[in-house]
């Protein structure tokens, strides 16, 4: 009974040092999340950063900034996304209720437009005319190229070579919609690179340039201020899984790359102690053969693109290619928030092998006449392990955070179809 | 407070003043092309008429470097180098020089994987004077300056145009050794400084700090060499010289004999505007 009290006083303690809003409260000032996060940039972006937390801030509590979101995110983006009851893939698993939170059915084809029109509008208040983003599987890119084209903004997209060359139909997209796409051939020719050269951008042009950051990574308040914004999945969520099943649900699955479209999904419901969640990395040809993109599952902790989180990397600190079928989760590290909730238990973090996202990917495409992206069929990868294994009154909400158009080449060479 | 720790940087700077002289600061990457040509190029850039010399951590990832310094890298890594080498060399270099300043310049993720307290410990032990961390503001200066300076080593802060007077003070607290004005809105190697523009900046600086003022990102000849540094107690040269180590590997060249001669030649620039200042 001694040892019972003192976990209990312990565990009082711990509520009393991180409320009111516990797992929800942070960063902290200096924008750590526990070990991570952090503002660890060059000076000539240090005041940048100071600006754009201030106007964040500013906008954060302006109401008009929220019915202008509000407005768009209805009007232009197609929100609330539906919660969609999977029936058939139910079934078909024959153990927990599975449902879709249907982010691929917003403008764009994923939940990026949640992010971008967020930092837009905040662009445009703090009269920036210029703005630069970076680009993996080109999502990001194709929504910060759209809402550039709504708002007349010039917008510049940089993107790896490698992945310029695999995502061909997202680089014609960003142009159509009048954007300037420059492949970029340093380094490992990929996301990682097509970030650091976002940066070495921002750095040479502060006075006009915003920086539109994909995912919630990056220098403090990026991933604070990218959640925030993404957290209109979860917010929804939870108010339509109430409306369908009258309770929370058991379990949350997303996949991650950066890990914007889970964060969206869980931050909401991370103080909802009954409430377990995924986040789904990418395990690509295994994580024993090195061949992955899966940062907490097989990283450490280290500093790279403005904050400190798990990053893949060799022993000598040199950043290591990530490895995955979905160029959206071929990123060596993990947003701070992440790497935080991983190291305090409140998140659960797994991972899908190529093999298993293509099998989700089928399996869901002929089953529920949906064609996920191959990011999402991960966490569905997930959800094929963890649903026959849960009674029939359980339920799972999975973000399915994009659509698989532009996935259907890779796929094809994958099954050895020719198009 | 910590009192800044007296390092080969403060005794080079005194001596400098004295002799009524500026400062040539040489960058090269460690490890680039080679380990081995790479400690001949270190050896050798005193002789040449370097007065302090950064040596460069290779990074895989360099956010705030051109694409010379990305490139320098990019061989350094290539051909092997690692933490422990670039040490090495310091450690050899030290053998027949004990005058000369070394600063450790680059990111900090290979520093925090290699250990801070072990970094500074063996760092200060094979002879560096100070480190420049380029993704370590201010803001975070309890991960590695303060550690530093507690360890003997001094932490050379950046100053940049968008450093402007309600910041500098932050900037300049920790600040030893001496400060890196960054002379342009940009990554190392690409335009070129405006001198009046640098100049004021530069002695809008001098106004607050009694620390001598080195400027860098853009140096590439004799000629601007002596115009900026005029403007300040120094001149950092970076990409020219990576550049010149680059070029013998496409033209069959000795990367040492180069970069010695381009050392030469920016020696002579700084030098005539050291005497030009002391008219």
């Amino acid at each position: 009974m001694a040892g019972r009290r003192s976990r209990q006083q312990r565990e009082l303690a711990f509520m009393s040092e991180h409320k009111p809003n516990t797992f929800t409260g942070m960063p902290d000032a200096n924008g750590r999340f526990g070990l991570h996060g952090g503002r660890f940039v060059a000076e000539t972006l240090m005041p940048l950063i100071l600006e754009l937390e201030a106007a964040y801030r500013e906008a954060k509590e302006d109401p008009s900034f929220r019915e202008e979101m509000d407005f768009f995110l209805k009007h232009y983006v197609g929100r609330p996304s539906p919660l969609y009851y999977a029936e058939r893939l139910t079934e078909h698993l024959g153990g927990a209720k599975i449902y879709f939170k249907r982010d691929e059915l917003n403008h764009t084809g994923a939940h990026k437009i949640n992010n971008v029109l967020g930092q837009i509008l905040l662009a445009k208040r703090m009269g920036k005319t210029r703005i630069i983003a970076e680009t993996g599987a080109g999502q990001h890119g194709v929504a910060t190229a759209t809402a550039c084209a709504r708002f007349g903004l010039e917008c510049v997209v940089y993107m790896g070579e490698v992945d310029v060359e695999r995502q061909q139909p997202n680089v014609f997209r960003m142009k159509l919609l009048g954007a300037k796409v420059i492949p970029v051939s340093s380094g490992s020719r990929t996301l990682k690179d097509a970030l650091n050269e976002a940066l070495r951008d921002w750095v040479a042009n502060v006075e006009n340039t915003f920086y539109c950051i994909g995912t919630v990574a990056g220098p403090h308040p990026y991933p604070e201020m990218v959640r925030d914004f993404q957290s209109i999945i979860g917010r929804e969520a939870k108010q339509q899984i109430l409306e369908a099943e009258g309770r929370l649900p058991d379990a949350l699955v997303a996949a991650i790359g950066g890990g914007s479209n889970a964060m969206g999904l869980f931050h909401p419901f991370l103080d909802d102690a009954e409430v377990a969640m995924y986040g789904v990395e990418a395990a690509g040809k295994g994580l024993s053969t090195g061949l992955h993109a899966a940062s907490i599952l097989g990283g450490r902790p280290g500093v790279l693109h403005g904050n400190r989180t798990y990053l893949l990397m060799d022993e000598e600190g040199q950043i290591t290619e990530a490895h995955s079928i979905s160029a959206g989760l071929d990123y060596p590290g993990i947003g701070p928030e992440h790497a935080w909730l991983h190291d305090v238990g409140r998140v659960h973090y797994v991972a899908a092998t190529d093999e298993e996202a293509l099998e989700a990917f089928q399996v869901c495409s002929k089953l529920e006449g949906i064609i996920p992206a191959l990011e999402p069929s991960h966490a569905l990868a997930h959800v094929m392990k963890m649903a026959p294994e849960m009674e029939k009154d359980r339920i799972i909400v999975m973000n399915m955070c994009g659509r698989g158009d532009k996935d259907i080449f890779t796929v094809a060479k994958h099954l050895g179809v020719e198009l | 407070m910590n009192t800044p720790p007296r390092t080969r940087i403060v005794e080079t700077f005194e001596r400098l003043a004295a002799e009524g002289r500026k400062a040539l600061v040489t960058f090269i990457t460690a490890g680039d092309p080679d380990l081995e040509t790479s400690q001949r190029i270190l050896d050798g850039l005193p002789q040449a008429g370097a007065d302090i010399i950064e040596l460069g951590m290779p990074f895989t990832d360099p956010m705030a470097d051109g694409p010379a310094i990305q490139l320098a890298s990019q061989r350094a890594l290539k051909a092997g180098q690692t933490m422990e080498k670039t040490l090495q060399m310091v450690r050899r270099f030290r053998t027949q020089d004990d005058e000369t300043p070394i600063v450790l310049m680059g990111y900090y993720n290979p520093v925090y994987v290699y250990g801070n307290e072990s970094f500074l410990k063996d760092a200060k032990d094979a002879g560096v004077d100070g480190l420049i961390i380029v993704d370590l503001p201010p803001e975070e200066d309890a991960e590695l300056c303060i550690p530093a300076m507690e360890a003997g080593l001094n932490f050379i802060r950046l100053a940049t145009p968008t450093t402007d007077d309600a910041r500098l003070p932050k900037v300049l607290a920790n600040a030893s050794g001496f400060l890196y004005y960054v002379s342009i809105t940009g990554v190392t190697g690409t335009r070129a400084p405006d001198v009046a523009a640098v100049s004021a900046a530069v002695a809008r600086i001098k106004g607050q700090t009694e620390l001598p003022v080195c400027i860098g990102f853009g140096v590439k000849t004799p000629e601007q060499a002596r115009a900026l540094a005029a403007a300040g107690d120094g001149v950092v040269v970076g990409s020219a010289l990576v550049n010149a180590i680059a070029q013998t590997l496409d033209d069959g060249g000795d990367a040492a004999f180069t970069v010695h001669e381009l050392t030469r030649r920016l020696a002579e620039g700084v030098r005539a505007a050291g005497q030009r200042a002391a008219e």
